[in-house]
């Protein structure tokens, strides 16, 4: 049977979504896929927009690859439009003239901007606000501008007075409504957002109906309102809000949304059965939502409706909690109270501190209809888990809006949630899918909860709440409520760090006569020893520190699983003369090494045994390298691009910033592996956003991106901070490193760190760009310490006799381990397998 | 077969590492010493293989206590081998030989039986 055509027109967030979740439930093999994206760019994350004005790229706001369709086996086509849709012959019409046909088609073809009808509204530099290619337009125009003025005073327009700001205008908003966000807020609400706003340095204008639009006097573009009163200004966008782009299914005969959009059911299927519509294009109940929430249970609904499941779209609820040019703004239900009859309300209004809260309530005061928030979101979570699950409000419902130092409730505890309450409502995940994948044991912290059930990587307002359930339902179950590192230490990898550092203990046996007890384990051993390393760098063999090392540490290698050993000279920055290629070849030849290039761009020597290794490093030391510490949590690589010395693309050197920021850093221990990358134009041939350290080049210096993770559990880095010169980069780098040192669990690499830190990225950028902790000058004298004692280990080493001694099989005879046999493949050797073992040595003893 | 047992020395005690063990050759086998200063400086012996990986490595992984009983964990899969009996903590059925081990004077001895010696 040959398989069902699907086509989906449109590349937007939902459509994304739509085609992610087709992946994700192995329903993609089970159709030929078409998508069809107008745009040039693939699916992108437009809620965040306007962060493409403070430095991500559209490959960071990207939600896919071209890569990561084609293996799901899509045929990706953008930069083409669907033009016809012929429902008898079942085929779409694209712009290039292509005929498509299709067995069943999704409309995500999302909205456009409304522009009013106001005369000059087609003048140059009169923009919009919604795509990639807007924000470039409004980027160009805003380079000539001065000032620039917002049209609509919604959510989009507060966002985009935010972008304009961003670009150093002076911004104004012209709303037509007699208050900002008037869906949203209501008189008194949207008083106290004016204020606020207006006090960031942002006109606002409220009440204005724009008559025309015609060239200025002082500045390219004057607008002229209904009371002929005027504003210049240099560029002028518009955000007045959305209307779905349906004119394909409408010109197709499709039944219409009462006001516009194509009219769907709870299947997400139109007036036609071979046509689903999903996203703000989607009229349900005569209703379009422009909300990604709802769009991304539409699309979940439309991929059960082609595989002949039951799940439905029963309509959403619009509550919403944003920050907005740093001003919370929450909306939740029946907010404005116009919606129940018998509806009574609370109020409060804080006018010094900008604060306005407001409960709508059943006329009995037993349950919560709706709720409205300006200035302080704190309140947000508990009210919405009283809306959302109808709980029974406490006898003063006023004290769940009051400020706590005037008996405000405090918030509700996690017990009274049901396990129904919704927690991530962009991903939909639900208290109860939170705890049970703690009860089953599948996670064991917040990451992991984060990483199974994707909550909180949506939007992320969930954040708070989630590490609620979280702590909460550990706590339940007596998980975590230890921080205990093991039995013998009642602390904490980040107190006890504390204490070592505090109290200058210098040895394991110091650290745990103060603190612990019995003779230590193999977590508590290697954790001290790692510790006294990230904070005093003492040479890792002295005689107190060997027994604490992993075995790796011990012998300074990596044994691999026949008990030979790999080398791994540092080849900092990936750069290696010829000279250095030939030694390494040489020794390789000579011990009878299988070589393997690393991703890290240095070479692995495999099948060194035990006693070659000291005779192996003097050969390589002699040679001038040094070691590369590939066997300790610790420094590793700094991978780089070839950078503008060769490439014509590169705007900077990222070989020598590679090679210098190892050199920096090499040698330094941490709580795990730590990877650095630099790239030298935004290209990212050196992959750097997947390290703990991904520095990129700019034309004006470098951009900064941390907490970035390959393996497992893959994680893009986040910007941290943009345009920096080197010296700045380096000191920056400098302390998030070291206050990683300080405040990460044992083996946490830093994606896993940031995400469980406390506040997360603002709250490091806080600490480390604003010293809100006052610990830089700490931070800073700590590492010079770090990088200032910085010596080979392996030097060290075969100037050590009395270290040197550990490096044989069996101390009353010479040689190597009888029992490890290698054999050939490949032109290479390699360890011999069980039975290959029993033909070369008969008589293996146990 | 019979059960005389005797002291064999087996090299020197600044041989050995303190806090943590070395291997060394006993007849056939090759076993792991392990010098444990704060426990009496006293000196333990089993075998270095390691049942799990099938290599001989049990003197190069950690030296703890679980419960105030001396172990070692096996460097490459982690569990755990009483250094007193040689058994395996997490897995009952499975255990490595275990000697008697002490130091006599500067030398290391371990207490073999006639058995240990036909097996060289």
């Amino acid at each position: 049977m040959s398989k069902e055509k699907l086509v989906v027109l449109g590349n937007g967030m939902v459509g994304h979504h739509f085609l992610e979740h087709l992946a994700e439930t192995g329903l993609a093999g089970d159709f030929e896929v078409t998508v069809i994206g107008e745009e040039r760019s693939i699916a992108y994350d437009r809620v965040h927009l306007s962060e493409y004005f403070q430095g991500r790229s559209a490959s960071d706001l990207a939600l896919g690859t071209a890569e990561l369709y084609a293996e799901w086996g899509y045929d990706l086509r953008l930069g083409v439009k669907a033009t016809v849709i012929d429902r008898d012959a079942r085929t779409v019409t694209l712009s290039d003239g292509e005929p498509l046909s299709y067995d069943k088609l999704v409309l995500a073809t999302g909205s456009y901007p409304f522009v009013p009808p106001i005369p000059g509204n087609d003048l140059p530099n009169c923009l919009v606000y919604r795509t990639l290619e807007d924000l470039d337009a409004i980027r160009e125009a805003a380079s000539t501008a001065n000032t620039g003025t917002v049209v609509g005073g919604g959510l989009l327009g507060l966002e985009c007075a935010n972008a304009l700001q961003e670009l150093d205008l002076d911004t104004a908003v012209v709303e037509f409504a007699p208050r900002l966000m008037p869906v949203q807020v209501d008189y008194e609400g949207g008083e106290v957002l004016k204020e606020k706003i207006q006090s960031l340095g942002v006109q606002v204008l409220t009440g204005r109906a724009t008559q025309r639009i015609e060239k200025g006097a002082n500045a390219g573009l004057r607008m002229v309102f209904q009371d002929d009163r005027m504003l210049e200004t240099d560029l002028i966008v518009f955000s007045a809000g959305i209307r779905p782009r349906d004119e394909l299914g409408r010109d197709a005969g499709l039944e219409m949304g009462e006001r516009g959009g194509v009219k769907v059911d709870d299947q997400c299927v139109t007036s036609d059965r071979n046509i689903l519509a999903i996203g703000e294009v989607a009229a349900w109940n005569d209703c379009c939502f422009g909300l990604v929430a709802p769009g991304y249970t539409m699309a979940k609904a439309a991929v059960s409706t082609l595989s002949g499941g039951d799940a439905l779209f029963q309509g959403a609820d619009m509550s919403t909690k944003l920050k907005l040019m740093g001003v919370d703004v929450g909306a939740i239900g029946d907010a404005h109270g116009d919606q129940h009859a018998g509806a009574r309300v609370f109020r409060y209004l804080d006018q010094i501190s900008q604060h306005y809260r407001k409960l709508v309530v059943t006329g009995d005061g037993r349950r919560l209809l709706g709720a409205m928030l300006v200035g302080d979101n704190s309140y947000y979570d508990t009210l919405m888990q009283y809306f959302s699950n109808q709980l029974d409000l406490p006898e003063h419902p006023e004290s769940l809006i009051l400020p706590a130092n005037e008996g405000g409730a405090p918030a509700l505890g996690m017990d009274a949630l049901p396990d129904s309450a919704n927690i991530c409502s962009c991903h939909n995940v639900s208290k109860g899918d939170i705890t049970s994948c703690i009860q089953d044991g599948s996670a064991t912290c917040l990451g992991d909860v984060k990483g199974l059930t994707k909550a909180s990587t949506g939007c992320g307002g969930c954040a708070a709440q989630l590490k609620d359930v979280v702590d909460h339902e550990m706590a339940a179950l007596g998980m975590e409520v230890s921080t205990a590192l093991c039995a013998h230490f009642e602390h904490s990898r980040q107190e006890l760090e504390h204490v070592i550092r505090v109290e200058g203990l210098r040895s394991f046996r110091e650290v745990r006569n103060a603190h612990g007890k019995g003779l230590g384990c193999d977590i508590c051993k290697p954790t001290v020893s790692n510790i006294l390393a990230s904070i005093w760098n003492e040479y890792v063999l002295k005689e107190e520190h060997a027994g604490l090392q992993d075995t790796n540490d011990t012998f300074l290698a990596n044994m691999q699983k026949d008990g030979t050993f790999s080398v791994v000279p540092r080849v900092a920055g990936g750069e290696i003369t010829p000279k250095k290629l030939i030694v390494i070849g040489e020794v390789a030849e000579e011990y009878g090494l299988y070589t393997k290039i690393t991703g890290g761009q240095r070479i692995d020597m495999f099948g060194a045994k035990l006693n070659e290794l000291p005779a192996i490093w003097q050969k390589l030391v002699d040679a001038g390298f040094e070691t590369g510490q590939a066997y300790g949590k610790s420094v590793r690589t700094v991978k780089s691009c070839v950078g503008n010395t060769w490439c014509r693309y590169g705007v900077q050197d990222s070989v020598k910033l590679a090679i210098d920021l190892e050199d920096r850093y090499k040698g330094i221990r941490a709580p795990h592996k730590v990877k650095f990358a630099v790239s030298g134009c935004t290209r990212e041939c050196a992959e750097a956003q997947s390290k703990d350290f991904g520095v990129i080049a700019t034309e004006n210096g470098w951009n900064l991106y941390v907490a970035g993770n390959g393996g497992m559990r893959p994680r893009h880095g986040d910007l941290f901070a943009t345009d920096l010169d080197t010296e700045t980069l380096v000191r920056t780098i400098d302390r998030i490193f070291m206050f990683y040192i300080r405040t990460a669990d044992r083996l946490q690499r830093t994606a896993r760190w940031i995400e469980n830190l406390e506040g997360g990225l603002d709250y490091l950028k806080q600490v480390i760009l604003e010293d809100s902790l006052g610990i830089n000058a700490d931070l800073d004298t700590q590492i010079e310490r770090l990088v200032g004692n910085y010596e080979c280990e392996w030097k060290a080493t075969l100037n050590n006799p009395e270290s040197l001694k550990r490096f044989r099989q069996m101390i009353n005879e010479e040689g190597d381990d009888p029992n490890v046999v290698m054999v050939s493949e490949r032109g290479q050797p390699r360890p011999a397998n069980e039975k290959e073992k029993a033909e070369l040595i008969p008589s293996v003893t146990v | 077969m019979s059960k005389q047992t005797y002291w064999k020395t087996i090299g020197k005690k600044r041989d050995l590492v303190p806090g943590s063990g070395v291997g060394a050759r006993l007849g056939k086998c090759q076993i792991a010493l392990f010098w444990i200063p704060d426990m009496d400086d006293r000196v333990f012996a089993i075998n270095n293989y390691c049942p799990f990986s099938g290599v001989h490595i049990l003197a190069r992984g950690i030296v703890g206590d679980v419960e105030g009983e001396p172990v070692v964990a096996t460097p490459l899969y982690k569990q755990h081998f009483s250094l007193i009996d040689g058994r395996c903590i997490e897995h009952d059925d499975v255990a490595v030989d275990a000697w008697e081990a002490r130091f006599e004077g500067d030398e290391v001895q371990v207490q073999v039986s006639e058995a240990d010696e036909l097996a060289a």
